[in-house]
């Protein structure tokens, strides 16, 4: 217990206020307040002597709405409440880079604090939309069924939408670990958001990274299950501060991966509830889509600055369903979405890609000659039209057998099947170069007659067909 | 208004902030919010406060800020300068922001959305002594290498032009001196229009033209008249921006206003590359000479956005009135309406469906209704259109939502995307069994004059054969499509050769991403006139299977991307014609007629 009245003389000069009018839930409402600001940072001292932070959400002449952040118990009415003066900042230096803080940005490595360099509001400012470059640089993830059919492409903002259970943190972090844009040497780093995970998935991409020696080029932000759930509304955020630092400022090229933003949703639905908003659909709230656009719109390339934010998000699907308010929304945002199926998994394949709904909208201006190989788009068509063929093929021979299949639709669905289990399938730890990645699914593609490939042009079958090649 | 009217800040929620010590504040009226100035627009009154909506970022400020009153309602500033340009929802030149603030845009900004130091040759069309009235043309200024920019008499004004100046002149600059009955007016090139409100004209006039956009599937089926409005919902990735881009880029549009309202800056970005870079074939110029971007991205202030659909069909109206065929394209609507619908809860309003205020489906129907086919105010006689086509991105794909369902109701032609489509990129994603549109009788009056006459009758005929083909599929996916009879498999190829070799278009390289009117009536006949032969046969006992395993029918599927162009499908016409010719002289089959080449 401390005594309130000595700690406000002693630890904040200038006005401060005693007691909220009510603390419901995660929000504090204090009265007789002259002059806060929208969005401004409260610190909040208990009796306890635990000091938290908040922020206003709702500010009127002698009134405001503070959102408690951090953990909330013990509080009672009678507390200390300082308005800073300020919105959300943290400082950023090239100091970061090898560290971890929680949702506050507060250290969790057991270095000290980050002291040096410049403060900046964790919000961010929106990148005025003439400045950017339009990503055109492919990233090689070597990971088959991405760079060939959704290649990722640098300054990208590309999820992946799974289901509890599933293996996207492991796709994650074979991603982080293999990606690199080639013939280059410049420096890059690792930026991970952490939300509301459980604490052996958080150890997991630590451990990756340990593994591989790239620990002093990452900076993670880590707010896990039992830590408070509106620092998940922070932990983006401050990720995508830091890493528009070391883009924009020191000109590296960022990673930045999220995992996993259905906790942050989850955690925007208890606020809006809390303070008594009209829900959307499900509860989420309305503007729960330019609140996302906020976060994943910081991706991308500016014009006359070195380096990159590529966004690379994680989020499971509850229930499944992709026609939930959080996976819909997501996609109406992102350039692109990489789904994962409990089926594929099931058969043991890994990355267990849903080929047929994923899609990545800058492939485009990233493959071809000069930058992949000249044949990876029409390669990249047949591919998904045969595949799809295929999965047609095995819908049907399900109703009325595969004896009742055509010949043609017989071949499409062994196309499938061995598209399935030696393209897409791979291991953990395999690391495939384009070339190996394309020259294998000219080896599927070959199961199939020649005359079947019609989205590829006759000239590009002759140079790279096995049949041809083996001659 | 001499002194000047401040207010101060009550509170502050988000975009909506309350004030109060201005009595005669109107609705509608700019004030300046904060020490910072913030833009906003007051959007309610009342005895002792106002609420106004601040179009920027509202972090950090705190009540009793103050508040100061403009005088004047939101405007669209108007005039030469304007095309070519990239603004933002409050019409601010992104590119001027840029130069000031660096690549992120920091609040409180100010800046013209014309430029005020550029000098302009203007002609004049009128001369001292003339009698001039709202809308006539008194000069005109060579805005791009596309576009001619008629200065207007602005609304209000009519009397006897007392002085004309040709020269150079910036848009402050006086150009002409009107005498009118209440004294005398200096005109300049700008013009001011409080963009909530529709610009006047002197009649509306039906639409008979279509908007020529290459694309088939809409061209042909479910085309959009010039003055016409057409939505197109669909669920993520199903192809509305994609779409819309290309209507942009090679329709024959005049003047294009593209809005990217909510949506993502990369795609602003891919225009700014793409648009300069791509030639209009008719003038060699690039077509960003004759556009004009409106980019409030999903990142912006989302009240911002809500000004954007405003600001740009004013200016539509604006080149409409001096007499362009202007295409308006807004994407997405449903980010407007989002917009809508959180500064209505912010504002306590009471929600009717899905949380969106009552009053929705009036705001949908009035943006839609600002489109049209009109006679221009004054002279010399002008008749210029506004082609509205907006995105709407219904919540999970399902079309049975709000604005979807309010938006149909106010539009003309409907293009429903299909995800089941998209999965198997089939693209354009257009569903042809949900799509719609009420112009396609009207404007096959120009096809038939223009194109072909039996265009008609081909495009009602393949309609059919896609209907009937889908009943046939349903039934051949549970019984396996080697138990339907000779006649059906015949249609099912028929279907199958029209997807692919028509509706099926790239919107990436190539040839076939703009195809002309002609082509589209050849590749059609092409299809319709080689199943009507064949299905002939058949009634004649000739297998179907000879038919299917026709090279020609790859062809078909794939002579849309010859790069000889029409010469390749009249050329196969001839092929696959002879080919019929000979398989039912095989069987000693006598066909009807043989279809006219025309
Ligand atoms: N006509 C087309 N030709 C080729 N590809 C297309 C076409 N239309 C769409 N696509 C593909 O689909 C992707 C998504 O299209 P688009 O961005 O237009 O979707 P959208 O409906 O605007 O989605 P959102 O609502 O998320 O903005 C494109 O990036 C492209 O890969
Ligand atoms: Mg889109």
């Amino acid at each position: 217990m401390v005594e309130l009245a000595r700690e406000a003389v002693k630890r904040y000069p200038g006005k401060v206020y005693r007691g909220a009018k009510e603390i419901r839930g995660s929000l504090m409402i204090v009265d007789g307040v002259e002059d806060a600001g929208y969005d401004e940072v409260v610190r909040i001292l208990g009796k306890d002597g635990k000091e938290r932070f908040g922020r206003v959400l709702e500010t009127s002449e002698g009134h405001a709405v503070v959102q408690i952040l951090g953990d909330r118990e013990g509080l009672e009415t009678d507390t200390l409440v300082k308005f800073t003066g300020t919105t959300f900042k943290i400082r950023v230096s090239e100091d970061v880079l090898g560290r971890m803080f929680n949702g506050r940005f507060e250290p969790i490595d057991g270095l000290p604090p980050v002291v040096a360099g410049e403060e900046r509001e964790i919000s961010g400012e929106p990148m005025n939309p003439v400045a950017r470059v339009y990503p055109y640089q492919f990233i090689q993830t070597g990971i088959s069924v991405i760079d060939g059919m959704f290649s990722l492409i640098r300054g990208q903002k590309l999820p992946i939408f799974s289901v509890s259970g599933l293996p996207h943190n492991r796709v994650a972090a074979q991603l982080a670990r293999q990606a690199t844009v080639r013939g280059e040497g410049e420096s890059f780093a690792v930026v991970f958001a952490g939300i509301g995970l459980r604490n052996t998935e958080a150890e997991f991409f630590i451990e990756q990274f340990r593994e591989t020696g790239a620990l002093e080029r990452l900076v993670a932000i880590l707010n896990l299950a039992n830590d408070p759930a509106v620092e998940r509304l922070m932990t983006p955020r401050i990720a995508l501060t830091v890493a528009e630092y070391l883009a924009f400022d020191l000109g590296m090229h960022v990673l930045v991966i999220m995992s996993d933003m259905t906790n942050y949703c989850e955690a925007l639905r208890e606020i809006s509830t809390a303070r008594g908003e009209i829900p959307g659909r499900l509860g989420y709230p309305g503007y729960m889509y330019s609140d996302l656009a906020t976060i994943y719109e910081r991706a991308g390339i500016v014009k006359g600055k070195n380096g990159s934010i590529t966004l690379f998000p994680i989020l499971t699907m509850p229930g499944g369903d992709l026609r939930h308010p959080i996976p819909d929304l997501t996609g109406y945002i992102t350039e692109g979405q990489i789904f994962l199926s409990r089926e594929l998994s099931a058969q043991g394949i890994y990355p267990p890609v849903n080929v047929l709904p994923s899609l990545s909208r800058l492939m485009k201006s990233g493959i071809g000659k000069g930058k992949t190989r000249e044949d990876h788009r029409y390669v990249a068509d047949q591919l998904y039209d045969a595949y799809s063929r295929g999965v047609k093929a095995r819908d049907l021979a399900r109703i009325i057998g595969e004896v009742g299949l055509s010949k043609r639709m017989r071949n499409f669905l062994k196309f499938a099947e061995e598209f399935e289990r030696k393209f897409v399938n791979q291991g953990f730890y395999e690391n495939r170069s384009i070339e190996e990645t394309l020259d294998l699914a000219w080896q599927v593609l070959s199961i199939l007659p020649e005359e079947e490939l019609v989205r590829i042009p006759k000239r590009l079958i002759e140079k790279y067909h096995p049949k041809y090649r083996r001659g | 208004m001499s002194s000047e009217r401040v207010g101060s800040i009550i509170s502050i929620s988000g975009p909506v902030v309350s004030a109060k010590g201005i009595p005669d504040i109107k609705i509608g009226e700019v004030v300046y919010v904060g020490e910072e100035r913030l833009l906003g627009e007051v959007v309610r009154v009342a005895r002792d406060h106002f609420v106004v909506q601040v179009y920027e970022d509202t972090g950090g400020v705190r009540p009793e800020e103050p508040v100061y009153a403009s005088g004047k309602l939101l405007v669209a500033e108007l005039g030469p300068g304007l095309m070519s340009s990239v603004f933002d929802g409050v019409q601010r030149p992104l590119n001027v922001i840029l130069e000031k603030t660096g690549p992120f845009i920091r609040r409180g900004v100010k800046v013209n959305a014309l430029p005020r130091d550029k000098k302009w040759e203007f002609k004049p069309t009128v001369k001292v002594g003339d009698k001039v009235s709202p809308g006539d043309v008194i000069g005109t200024v060579q805005e791009t290498s596309m576009i001619e920019h008629r200065i207007m008499v602005p609304p209000g004004i009519s009397g006897v032009v007392k002085e004309i100046h040709e020269g150079n002149f910036t848009v402050e600059d006086t150009v002409a001196v009107i005498e009118t009955a209440s004294g005398q007016v200096e005109l300049n090139m700008i013009q001011e229009w409080p963009v909530r409100r529709p610009r006047p004209f002197a009649e509306r006039l039906t639409s008979e033209v279509p908007l020529i956009i290459g694309q088939r599937v809409i061209d042909t089926f479910f085309p959009v008249a010039k003055g016409g409005a057409a939505a197109i919902p669909g669920g993520f990735g199903t192809g509305k921006t994609v779409t819309l881009h290309k209507v942009a880029m090679y329709s024959d549009s005049q003047v294009v206003i593209y809005i990217g309202c909510g949506e993502r800056g990369n795609e602003i970005a891919e225009m700014l590359k793409e648009f300069p870079e791509l030639i209009d074939p008719k003038s060699g110029k690039s077509i960003m000479e004759r556009s004009i971007i409106i980019a409030n991205t999903s990142n912006m202030p989302v009240s911002a956005r809500e000004a954007s659909i405003y600001m740009g069909i004013t200016m539509a109206e604006y080149y409409r009135d001096q007499g362009y065929h202007v295409t308006l394209i807004a994407d997405s609507t449903s980010r407007w309406a989002e917009a809508l619908r959180e500064i209505s809860g912010r504002l306590g309003e009471m929600p009717v469906e899905r949380g969106y205020p009552a009053y929705l489906p009036d705001r949908i129907a009035e943006f839609y209704e600002r489109g049209g086919r009109v006679r221009a105010l004054g002279s010399p006689e002008r008749e210029g259109s506004v082609t509205v086509l907006g995105a709407v991105s219904p919540p999970g794909g399902d079309f049975n939502e709000p604005v979807t369902i309010h938006t149909l109701r106010f539009v003309g032609t409907m293009w429903a995307l299909d995800p089941e489509l998209a999965y198997r990129r089939h693209f354009p994603a257009i569903n042809w069994l949900r799509s719609f549109s009420q112009y396609a009788e009207i404007v096959e009056r120009w096809w038939v004059k223009n194109v072909a006459e039996d265009f008609p009758r081909y495009r009602a005929k393949a309609l059919r054969l896609l209907t009937v083909s889908s009943e046939i599929e349903a039934i051949a996916s549970v019984v396996g499509e080697s138990a339907l009879p000779d006649d059906q498999r015949l249609i099912l190829l028929a279907a199958e050769i029209l997807k692919e070799g028509f509706l099926r278009q790239t919107a990436l390289t190539g040839v076939d991403v703009f195809c002309p009117p002609l082509k589209q009536y050849w590749l059609l006949k092409l299809m319709i006139d080689f199943f009507d032969r064949a299905y002939d046969l058949i009634t004649r006992r000739v297998s179907v299977e000879e038919i299917v395993n026709l090279p020609e029918v790859y062809e078909m599927m794939r002579v849309k991307e010859d790069e000889r162009d029409l010469d390749a499908v009249k050329e196969l016409y001839q092929r696959v014609m002879a080919k019929l010719d000979s398989i039912a002289k095989r069987h000693g089959v006598v066909l009807e007629q043989t279809p006219m080449s025309g």
